[in-house]
């Protein structure tokens, strides 16, 4: 391409470095301050693809079936995570309700919306691409799961528990999230992308 | 890592270089906001405005975490009366119920979380400022924890979101969030964000070169 292509300006530092010949490790670091440049295995796009819609059926079952369900006294109650969030929308906590919406379900439905739709296109569209870092920060689903699990322990002595398939969904979804983001190789996709693309000018 | 070598141990501000922070790719900056040659993402040398946003958003998290902590985050009616929890003393309560592993945990993700975050950016903000030139590696990886760790206090929101949902026992109990609710998942997006504004390059910049 050019003289610039085997060079990495570190993120963290901004520390012009050269990059090397034959990574040691799976990983590339800033010989100064030890950021992550990038990794070296080499993305396999069909698997993450798989693992990306794995994950969106995952996501529809978590979505559409109650959660758990509590029984005491005669008494039975179970919720979906919309519910949940309507439930406080009700309560006037709107903005509460606003934010577990976002971080819990468009979030996360935007990240794998965008990653199928780069990841299945033969040219991925740049604009995605550009948007994809900025969306992900904002999914939350594995810290929600870790909330499910602390509710469960707080209500386990109080009321009998049924969990439900969205439990196992939600737990199934963030396993498959983290290996989707592990197989995941942005810098790949992006060399793709200047190969086939002419540059803008 | 001795096959990758620095060349001479220069920023790539200092020779007129920028990496998009989308894509990569290197390029010459000619101006701020350039866009990217290969993906139109617009190209800074460091954030713009970083340090003042970064104040301005860590003020708004600090006044916040106030109400955050002193205002209960959960109500709970029932046939015994009403009780209003407080973060700390939804630890306290998971605590003394036996289960300290996940007093610990929520102790940590709730109470540990927020106040390192506004404690060590605030830090680097005062370090940046004074042009600090120790522990630049140590600064460095404090603000990687911040980024790293953020998203953890979003447990007490999640928590009480369930529990809400699932306590709806007319007679018998039922729990709403309370105000303290609100205050808390403000300070925790907050500090996303101005862990997000703060640039980390600014700890290496020497004392030549300007503050961005």
């Amino acid at each position: 391409m050019n003289a610039r292509s085997n060079l990495s300006i570190c993120h963290d530092c901004d520390l012009l470095q050269r990059e090397p010949a034959e990574p040691s490790g799976a990983v590339v670091k800033c010989v100064r301050c030890g950021a992550v440049l990038y990794r070296c295995n080499p993305g396999n796009r069909e698997r993450t693809l798989a693992l990306t819609l794995a994950a969106a059926v995952l996501f529809l079952i978590a979505n559409a079936f109650p959660i758990v369900g509590i029984e005491t006294q005669g008494q039975h109650n179970a919720s979906t995570l919309l519910g949940a969030v309507l439930t406080l929308w009700r309560d006037h906590d709107g903005l509460v309700a606003l934010l577990v919406l976002v971080t819990t379900v468009l979030a996360p439905a935007t990240e794998i919306a965008m990653m199928i739709a780069v990841l299945a296109a033969r040219r991925p569209s740049i604009r995605l691409l550009r948007w994809l870092p900025a969306i992900r920060p904002w999914a939350m689903i594995e810290v929600f799961v870790l909330g499910l699990l602390v509710s469960i322990q707080k209500l386990s002595h109080l009321a009998i528990l049924i969990p439900g398939v969205a439990l196992w969904s939600f737990i199934g979804l963030m396993l498959l999230l983290a290996a989707k983001s592990a197989t995941f190789n942005a810098r790949d996709v992006w060399q793709s992308v200047s190969l086939s693309e002419p540059r803008r000018t | 890592m001795s096959e990758t070598a620095a060349l001479a141990a220069s920023s790539a501000r200092s020779l007129g270089l920028a990496a998009c922070p989308a894509c990569g790719r290197i390029e010459p900056l000619s101006r701020e906001d350039a866009p990217c040659g290969r993906c139109g993402n617009p190209l800074h040398s460091r954030k713009p405005e970083s340090v003042s946003r970064t104040w301005a958003l860590l003020t708004a998290a600090c006044v916040l975490f106030i109400p955050a902590n002193l205002l209960p985050i959960m109500e709970t009616g029932s046939l015994f009366g009403s009780q209003q929890d407080t973060i700390i003393s939804g630890v306290i309560y998971l605590w003394t119920s036996g289960s300290w592993p996940l007093a610990a945990l929520v102790f940590f993700a709730s109470i540990v979380v927020p106040l390192a975050k506004l404690a060590i950016l605030g830090f680097l903000l005062v370090s940046v400022h004074y042009r600090m030139r120790r522990w630049r590696g140590i600064r460095t990886r404090l603000y990687r924890f911040v980024e790293f760790v953020g998203r953890w206090s979003m447990l007490d929101i999640f928590v009480v979101t369930v529990l809400a949902a699932l306590v709806r026992l007319q007679s018998l109990a039922t729990i709403k969030a309370g105000p303290g609710a609100l205050a808390f998942g403000a300070v925790v997006v907050l500090t996303m964000l101005a862990s997000m504004a703060f640039d980390p390059r600014l700890i290496w910049d020497g004392p030549e070169e300007r503050n961005g």
